[in-house]
Formats: structure tokens, C-alpha cells, sequence
């Protein structure tokens, strides 16, 4: 038996002539880990999960779910799947307690109605329609529903796009008790702070393919180094090759006013950073600094801001 | 049964239930509708014969003569405004005394025919006229020979027809929409049993839907049921069976509610108008029967109208039973084969 719950190699989806969703993805995602795909909407995310899932064909490429294929046995394959999609319409007049039934009615064996209510916080809800429902209780019945089947492999597609941030963290709080309890969990997101909170290991997609792999604390000191310092100057002289010549200074790039240096050591940065300033007899319009984050992986290889 | 075809079965009724509109045109409507129409269309004790007696010598002893005779009603009006009586549908009849008295009417208008020998008797009569053939009368009304004897099994069967292809083709189609169906099938469960789920919901509503309409036709009407309730039942579970068939198949490619809306509409419209809900379908040329006659619609209103108001026997319905059997099959297997999935 593999230790990989999803193997995928070369995954080719288009839509019409034109669209092309996932352009020759490889994904490798380990049994008992929680896994993110990051990007930003219209990376490809979505087509790619929905693959996985058994619910699209892609034109290219070749997919391993749990040591299984789709073409064969996809039933039983199943029965080991969790499955939450990006929107999830459920009955709209339904209590919480007869959708989680309904959804648990369609697995051979699984967690009880109760416990997996109670696995989702929904236990004071159970007897409200689906409609009365906050957007944070919808979106944990939606994941109630796909843990009814006790799944090996969770997938849960932007599962907090939208809510409140507590609702968010009420989510997180799931996912994190789901990891600990062993199973594998495949998520979407465009919020890093998501990935870097739940994830052990991220691939960052754009364009339909990966273009970066790792743990979130690598991705950022690979690709960026441990702090952003970005600022505004008053002087022409202050550009690119000054700034890149400072110590400390890993790289520089020149933001809509100003620049943002990403830097090892910012006790170093600074001072080098200051003389500069002052040696150009320039003024400093601003200045702040933030320990780096997926975002600046993500504006690093692209260029591009996540959120646009 | 298993477990998930019994869920999925609570889901569609709890879902319609929970749906005060969808109740209300099921079952609340055509008890309006009953309503109304038996109503508008009670039997009323036959209308008296509207006479114009034009002013002139006589006239006064005429229409006096004509208002002792039973079911004329006689007016005395000055000559113009008799003639305007008779063009405005007032009058059926304008008589003018005189020697040969004379009768003004249109015999292309049914009421003015029978004026006209009814205006004419009572006026011989009144002169001295005696029969020489004896006759008696005796009046009948036939039980279920009244309009809303023939109302009462076409919104029968007009209702089959309706929460067939809405509660079946409308609801699969708007489950696809939100992506339920997607989410449903990102599950273990069976396809068949999703689909059979709605047939098993038509006849639990079924059982409530016809006996509604029965009772309350004979409660509110006295409309009788000649035949057997059990045919009866038997003919109504075929047509729901083929109307689900319909439904399922109008619902099969439609990806959003709007173009389904548009199907049924244009599947139920003609049976509407041609099958016999309202008055009956052999008002239509000889041309069209064929067509009319190869209507599901049509085969259940005729076959439910004859168990009804006839009293006819299994072997009778025989005939519109096999299309309504040959339809649903058609209709499911066809729908089955094209039925879009995701």
C-alpha cells in the first residue's frame, strides 16, 4: 500500500478551445496530512480538486486516489471520500439533523448522526432548517456532511470563503481535530493565512500549474526571507541597485510608491537602509516592516498581489 | 426498502410539506377550482322566454295571453324600442299583434327558435287550440350527466398531470441548479434510487390527492363514482406513473429552472386545451382526434370520466390504460438515457 492518499501526474483540463484550467499539474499528497492548494481565483484550484473527486474528466493525465483509479471501483471509493464543494445548496427546508441523516443514509458505515453533529459544534442547531443557518453553521453542515462516511481523505473546496472571522476559526478548529484524529485533508484557499495556520505542506498554483511546494515556513524563507520592509522615499537616487547593495538585503522590488526589501536580519537592514536615506539627503515618507508571509511568496514569484 | 432510497423519499416529502405554495396548488387549487366552476356552471331551472309584444291595437290582451302561459316572460314596448330588444339580445322574440299576427326573430339563435314555438303555442292555446294527441311528461336528470360530474375527473386528472411535472421535472432540475445533485453524487448513492425516490413520492401524495378531489366533489356536488374506487385508483396510479415519466424527462437536459418552465409549459399547454379538462375533447375536428386521442392527458381524463359517470369496467379502459403504461415507459427509459448527470 502507498503513503500517498493523491498521486496525480500531468493533469490536463480545458474548457472549450480557449480556457486552458489545469496545464500538466503533479500533486503528491501524503496519507495523514492536511495538504492546501493555494492561488488566487481562477488558478485552476477548483477544476483540479473537482478531478480528484471523481466528478470531472480531465483530457490529460493520470490520477491515484487512496491506491485507486475513478475508472474502476468508484463507488466503493466512495465510500472513503469527504467531500464539501466550493457552494453547497442543501435542502433548504430541511433541520440539520435530517440533512446529516439523508448524507449518512448513502455510506454502508460511518460516524453516528450524533457524533458527527457534535463534531461540527451544530448541536443547538439540529432542529433549525438548513436556511435558518448563519453562513458559518451552513458551510459546518456542509462539512458534516462529508464526515458522515468517517472519510480516509477530506476534501474541503474554499471551505471559509466568506465567513466571519469567527466563523473561520470555528472551521479551523475542525479541520485541526479532524488532522489530529489521522485523516488526510486536501483544502483550497486564496487566504494564506489559512494555509499557514492549517497546512503542513502547500502547493501554490497559477495558471493551472504548481509553481511552488512546500511547507509554508520553507516557501517563505526560500522565497522571501524572514522580514518585508517596505517604505517611501522622497529621492530619484534611492532605486533598485542602491537598495539591492545594502546589507541584509535579499532582494528588492518596486511596489505602486516605494519599494519593499525582504531582509534576514532587520537590525541590519535598517541602519544600512537609514544611512542610504540620508546620505541621498532624501526624507522618509513611511516605513514598516512585517514578518514575511505567503503573500509575499506568492507577490515574489508572480508579481501579482493573491487577491485581485 | 433501503435506508437511503427511504431517506431520499422523506427529503422530497418533507421538502413539499414544508412548501405552503406547493401545497396550496396541489391540493388547495383544484378545490378552488371545483368551486367555481360548479358554481358557474350549476343546472338552473330553465330560462323563461324573453317575448317584446309591440305596442299597437291587441297588444295589451296579447301579452297578457302570453304572461298567463308558463315560462314566457311578455313585455309591451313601442315598435323601435321592441326591434332594439330583439338586436340587443333582450328580447328573443318580437311579436306584432295583427291579422296574421307576425313573429321578428333570428333563427340562427338557438333561444329564438325555441321562442318562437313557445310564443306561438301559448298564443293558439290561448285561442281555443286543443291537442289531439294526449302526452304526459315525466323530467329526468341523469346522475353524472351535469357539468361538474365531467369537471370533477378532468381536474382529476389535470392534477396528476401538474404535480407530475412540476413536483418531479421542476424539482430535479432546480436540484441540479443549486448543485445538489453534484454534492449527492460526490456520495456512495445510487443514481436509480435518487430517481425512484420522486416516483415514490407521487404516490404518497397520490393517495392523498385523488381522495381529496373525490370526497369533496361528492361532499360539496354529489358527483358520484359509478365505477369501482380500486380501477379508479388503478388508472390514476398509471397516469402519475406516466407523468413522472415526463417529468423526469423534461428534467433530464435542463440545466436551469427558466428552460424547464419553459418544457413543461409547452408539454402541458396543448393537453390543457385539447384533452378534455374543461369541456370535451370531441369538440375538436375529426382531423385532429387522432392527435388528441394519442394524449396522455386525454387517455386519463377519458378513462377516469368513464369509470366515474359510466361505471365502466376494467376492460373498457383497457385501451387508454396501455398508453398510459406504453407512455410511461417510453417517457423514463428515453430519460434515463440522456438524463444529465453533472
Amino acid at each position: 500500500m502507498t503513503d500517498l492518499a493523491i498521486r496525480c501526474r500531468g493533469l490536463v483540463k480545458r474548457y472549450g478551445s480557449e480556457v486552458l484550467a489545469v496545464d500538466g499539474l503533479d500533486l503528491d499528497v501524503r496519507r495523514g496530512e492536511c495538504f492546501g492548494l493555494l492561488g488566487p481565483n481562477g488558478a485552476g484550484k477548483t477544476t483540479t480538486v473537482e478531478i480528484l473527486e471523481g466528478l470531472l474528466l480531465p483530457d490529460a493525465g493520470d490520477v491515484e486516489v487512496l491506491g485507486s483509479r475513478w475508472t474502476s471501483g468508484a463507488t466503493a471509493l466512495r465510500e472513503r471520500l469527504g467531500i464539501t464543494l466550493q457552494e453547497t445548496h442543501l435542502p433548504e427546508k430541511l433541520t440539520v439533523e435530517e440533512v446529516v441523516r439523508l448524507f449518512r443514509s448513502f455510506y454502508r458505515r460511518g460516524r453516528t448522526v450524533d457524533e458527527v453533529i457534535a463534531l461540527v459544534q451544530l448541536e443547538e442547531k439540529r432542529r433549525a432548517w438548513f436556511e435558518k443557518l448563519s453562513g458559518g453553521q451552513k458551510q459546518r453542515l456542509a462539512v458534516a456532511c462529508a464526515l458522515v462516511g468517517d472519510p480516509e481523505l477530506l476534501f474541503l473546496d474554499e471551505p471559509t470563503t466568506g465567513l466571519d472571522p469567527q466563523s473561520r476559526r470555528q472551521l479551523w478548529d475542525v479541520v485541526v481535530a479532524l488532522r489530529a484524529a489521522g485523516c488526510t485533508v486536501l483544502l483550497t484557499t486564496h487566504y494564506m493565512d489559512e494555509a499557514e495556520r492549517l497546512c503542513d505542506r502547500v502547493a501554490i498554483v497559477d495558471h493551472g500549474k504548481v509553481i511552488a511546494l512546500g511547507t509554508p515556513r520553507e516557501l517563505i524563507s526560500r522565497m522571501v526571507g524572514r522580514e518585508v520592509v517596505e517604505f517611501a522615499a522622497s529621492h530619484d537616487g534611492i532605486d533598485e541597485a542602491a537598495l539591492a547593495g545594502l546589507d541584509g538585503v535579499h532582494s528588492v522590488r518596486r511596489m505602486a510608491s516605494g519599494f519593499a526589501l525582504t531582509v534576514d536580519r532587520v537590525h541590519v537592514a535598517i541602519p544600512s537602509l537609514l544611512a542610504l536615506v540620508e546620505a541621498k539627503g532624501a526624507t522618509l515618507g513611511r516605513l514598516s516592516t512585517h514578518s514575511a508571509t505567503l503573500d509575499d511568496v506568492f507577490v515574489a514569484l508572480t508579481g501579482r498581489q493573491l487577491r485581485e | 426498502m433501503s435506508s437511503a432510497l427511504w431517506q431520499l423519499t422523506l427529503t422530497r416529502l418533507r421538502s413539499f410539506v414544508r412548501e405552503p405554495s406547493a401545497v396550496f396548488w396541489t391540493f388547495g387549487f383544484p378545490i378552488l377550482l371545483i368551486v367555481a366552476l360548479g358554481i358557474a356552471f350549476r343546472n338552473r331551472p330553465p330560462e323563461p322566454v324573453d317575448a317584446a309584444v309591440e305596442a299597437g291595437p291587441g297588444a295589451e290582451e296579447m301579452r297578457a295571453a302570453l304572461a298567463a302561459a308558463p315560462g314566457v316572460k311578455a313585455r309591451l314596448l313601442p315598435a323601435g324600442e321592441a326591434r332594439a330588444a330583439l338586436r340587443t339580445g333582450r328580447a328573443a322574440i318580437v311579436v306584432r299583434p295583427g291579422s296574421p299576427v307576425t313573429y321578428e326573430f333570428d333563427p340562427t339563435r338557438p333561444e329564438s327558435r325555441v321562442a318562437r314555438l313557445v310564443v306561438d303555442e301559448a298564443l293558439q292555446r290561448a285561442a281555443g287550440r286543443r291537442d289531439p294527441v294526449a302526452a304526459v311528461e315525466r323530467q329526468v336528470a341523469e346522475p353524472g350527466s351535469r357539468y361538474v360530474d365531467f369537471l370533477v375527473p378532468g381536474l382529476i386528472g389535470l392534477n396528476i398531470m401538474s404535480s407530475g411535472m412540476w413536483g418531479i421535472g421542476w424539482v430535479i432540475v432546480e436540484i441540479r441548479q443549486k448543485k445538489l445533485l453534484k454534492r449527492m453524487l460526490a456520495t456512495p448513492m445510487r443514481r436509480g434510487q435518487f430517481l425512484f425516490s420522486f416516483v415514490l413520492m407521487r404516490m404518497a401524495f397520490l393517495v392523498v390527492e385523488v381522495p381529496v378531489l373525490l370526497v369533496f366533489g361528492r361532499l360539496a356536488f354529489g358527483v358520484p363514482l359509478q365505477g369501482s374506487f380500486a380501477l379508479l385508483s388503478g388508472l390514476a396510479l398509471l397516469g402519475a406513473l406516466a407523468f413522472a415519466g415526463v417529468g423526469v424527462l423534461v428534467a433530464s437536459r435542463a440545466r436551469n429552472t427558466q428552460t424547464v418552465n419553459g418544457l413543461i409549459n409547452l408539454v402541458m399547454m396543448p393537453m390543457f386545451l385539447l384533452s378534455g379538462v374543461f369541456f370535451s375533447s370531441s369538440h375538436f375536428p375529426d382531423l385532429m382526434q387522432p392527435l388528441v386521442k394519442a394524449l396522455p392527458l386525454t387517455a386519463l381524463n377519458d378513462a377516469l370520466r368513464a369509470v366515474m359517470n359510466e361505471g365502466a369496467g376494467a376492460a373498457a379502459v383497457l385501451p387508454q390504460a396501455a398508453l398510459l403504461a406504453g407512455i410511461a415507459v417510453v417517457s423514463f427509459a428515453l430519460a434515463l438515457r440522456i438524463f444529465r448527470w453533472n
